[in-house]
């Protein structure tokens, strides 16, 4: 037991990191080329201005009118971004983590709301799964991938709720949180969580195209 | 000629004998050769981009009047992504003939490339680049619906859009100087007349079956004294179906004879009728095919020159339409150059009752003809009505019995529309309202 604790805290976690960076910089660097190379008109309509005007209004709830026709989805989804986002970095079993290791430390969540937050993304996971399975237009595009992706994101969540309450062995869970927690890390630029990163990317042309060839508004 | 609609409904599927003859002729070694081409070459990165980043959450679907319309997945945004360019990429190429026709169906007949659902997924997945593209490998395996590729051949072969000869264009321009002198005297219009402040381009079918645009327009031109000229030579047509069967290199021709016919005339600015897809194929497509960041000379739609003319002073408005109207915004000014303030400035200047749609502006429910969906002719005609409802409801919710429109193929659509769901309304073009409404100086006058 021992042993695989300290395979996950340690080798394991360096090569997460390595392949989250490594498979990041891969993903968007040759991408960068290829648009280049091929479509460098792309580049050429890039507008700082109507982009950010683009993301801003994309990363404000209810600021879009698709987001106004769909309250439920907004608040989830949300929801859903920010407590996956701010949980991990702000929990205070966490902090300890980087003290201990790099003597690095901020300011943490009270332990009740990140438990609370912990709770709202395997909600929303929950939700997204069975949207999935009600709205016919989301499962006609459904694909065994798209729950696996869910499940990869709600586990380390999962896992690390359990363990903060050591209500299965306590042990155990832990080393399947970090383990989940590792496999998510190195799934996003592999799978389509790599829209953490397209987002801002085609958000921005989109936003690009709207503003500063086409005059007009993309929300 | 119209098939009937009861006829169609009986047949479970439409032939076009475009797709039909096309699909035949193709071999998969042909069909996989062809898409790699594409894929390597044409669509590398921004199609991997968003193929990758698209998360499969359908939130793109209820921005499409064809979902709107039929409210099953097939016809949202993304479920026609899935049925065309998802299994392209996945099985590389690797598809049958049969897929290629009914590729073709999905991105030229349910998809108006109206840019709508770019405005409602959280990312801007440029879905209807993505329907484009689809289009384009069609039109490289030569499986294109019939109608829409015979319009697209008579660009190639008369760079304007409806077989119309040089002579008779020239004399169609010559035909209503004649008209228009009986009430103006003095009105011209002058033929390639070089170095003038503006050249007038209109689109094919209006010399062919709607001359009395250009009428209207000579006397609104004299009428607020503008120096301008229509070319004699071709160039003088700014429709594109090239751009929407997917042949791009016929649309860099059709469209650098468009400017090199300007250029030679040395006009200061270029001045389009009210039609939508040929503002989209000068100013946003083809204009960039040819390697112009922005046109090389500046394009203007005729609504916005009307408006700067009323700013201006130039054109005075001498009594308002009564009758109430309501405002059609179509897709390619609108989402493609932001026109719709404009318009609205044109339509409370010349109108007593403005009652408005919703949604509006940017936000606007396409006509359901635009992206080359109505050129491909009556076979697939009740299928482009029946998916607009949403536009029928649109429309009646106004009450009004007057929908201004400025652009010929949602004059089509609207009017299929109309007829079909029995609104009791017509259509009218910006330049239809101003013949009403404007004040002819008397010096002018017969
Ligand atoms: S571009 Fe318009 S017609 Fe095509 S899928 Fe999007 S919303 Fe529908
Ligand atoms: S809204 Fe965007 S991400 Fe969602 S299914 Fe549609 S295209 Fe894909
Ligand atoms: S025909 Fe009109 S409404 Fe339809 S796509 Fe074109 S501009 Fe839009």
């Amino acid at each position: 037991m021992q042993g695989i604790y300290e395979f996950v805290r340690g080798p394991l976690l360096w090569l997460t990191f390595i392949v989250f960076i490594g498979g990041s910089l891969y993903k968007l660097i040759p991408m960068y080329y290829l648009l280049k190379k091929k479509e460098a008109f792309v580049l050429s309509y890039m507008s700082l201005k109507y982009s950010l005007r683009s993301i801003l209004h994309w990363i404000i709830p209810f600021a879009s009118a698709n987001m106004r026709q769909r309250p439920i989805m907004t608040v989830m989804s949300f929801g859903f971004h920010i407590c996956l986002l701010v949980t991990p970095v702000f929990l205070l079993s966490h902090i300890v983590l980087w003290d201990e290791s790099w003597n690095l430390s901020w300011w943490a969540l009270p332990d009740w709301i990140a438990d609370i937050m912990t709770l709202v993304v395997i909600g929303a996971c929950v939700f997204f799964a069975f949207r999935r399975q009600i709205l016919p237009e989301v499962k006609y595009v459904t694909s065994v991938a798209d729950y696996a992706i869910l499940a990869v994101t709600a586990a380390p969540f999962i896992t690390g709720f359990l363990a903060y309450h050591q209500w299965i062995e306590y042990r155990t869970m832990l080393i399947l949180h970090i383990l989940s927690g590792e496999i998510m890390l190195m799934a996003i630029p592999f799978t389509r969580l790599v829209h953490m990163f397209y987002f801002w990317l085609t958000r921005a042309y989109m936003g690009s195209e709207f503003g500063g060839v086409r005059h007009a508004r993309d929300w | 000629m119209a098939v009937p609609a009861t006829k169609l409904k009986e047949k479970k599927e439409i032939i076009d004998v475009g797709l039909e003859e096309g699909a035949a002729r193709l071999t998969y070694e042909r069909i996989e050769q062809v898409i790699n081409r594409v894929i390597t070459a044409e669509m590398a990165a921004r199609m991997k981009v968003y193929v990758d980043t698209c998360i499969h959450c359908g939130l793109c679907s209820t921005a499409c009047h064809y979902y709107l319309s039929h409210g099953t997945p097939e016809w949202a945004p993304v479920g026609k992504v899935k049925q065309t360019m998802w299994e392209i990429l996945e099985k590389k190429g690797k598809v049958s003939p049969e897929f290629i026709k009914r590729a073709s169906i999905i991105a030229s007949t349910e998809c108006n490339v109206c840019r709508r659902c770019s405005m409602y997924c959280p990312y801007g997945i440029d879905i209807a680049y993505i329907m484009a593209t689809v289009r384009r490998i069609c039109h490289l395996l030569g499986v294109t619906p019939q109608y829409i590729q015979d319009t697209a051949h008579s660009h190639s072969a008369t760079m304007n859009q409806m077989w119309v000869k040089e002579d008779e264009w020239i004399d169609t321009l010559q035909w209503q100087e004649g008209e228009a002198q009986a009430d103006m005297p003095s009105l011209r219009i002058a033929l390639d007349k070089e170095g003038a402040d503006i050249m007038y381009s209109v689109i094919g079918p209006e010399p062919k079956f709607r001359a009395q645009l250009i009428y209207q327009a000579a006397i609104l031109m004299t009428a607020a004294g503008v120096d301008w000229t229509m070319p004699a030579s071709p160039g003088w047509d700014n429709s594109d179906m090239c751009m929407f069967t997917g042949d791009f290199e016929m649309m860099g021709r059709v469209k650098r004879t468009h400017f090199e016919t300007a250029a030679k005339l040395r006009v200061k600015k270029i001045v389009m009728g009210e039609c939508g897809h040929a503002f989209r194929s000068v100013y946003d497509v083809g204009n960039r095919w040819l390697g112009w960041k922005m046109p090389p000379i500046p394009v203007i739609h005729a609504t916005q020159f009307y408006y700067e003319l009323l700013k201006e002073g130039k054109i005075k408005i001498a009594r308002k339409l009564k009758e109430p109207v309501t405002l059609h915004d179509p897709c390619n000014i609108v989402r493609g150059r932001g026109l719709h303030e404009m318009m609205r400035y044109l339509v409370n200047a010349t109108c007593e009752n403005f009652v408005e749609m919703y949604p509006n502006r940017e936000q606007n429910h396409c006509c359901c003809a635009g992206g080359g969906v109505i050129n491909c002719g009556p076979p697939w005609k009740t299928k482009r009505v029946e998916s607009n409802s949403i536009k029928a409801e649109q429309l009646a919710a106004t009450g009004v019995h007057i929908c201004i429109a400025p652009c010929h193929n949602c004059h089509g659509g609207l009017e299929d529309i109309i007829n079909t769901y029995k609104l009791n309304m017509h259509t009218m073009f910006f330049i239809d309202v101003l013949m009403k409404t404007m004040e002819i100086p008397d010096s002018l006058k017969a």
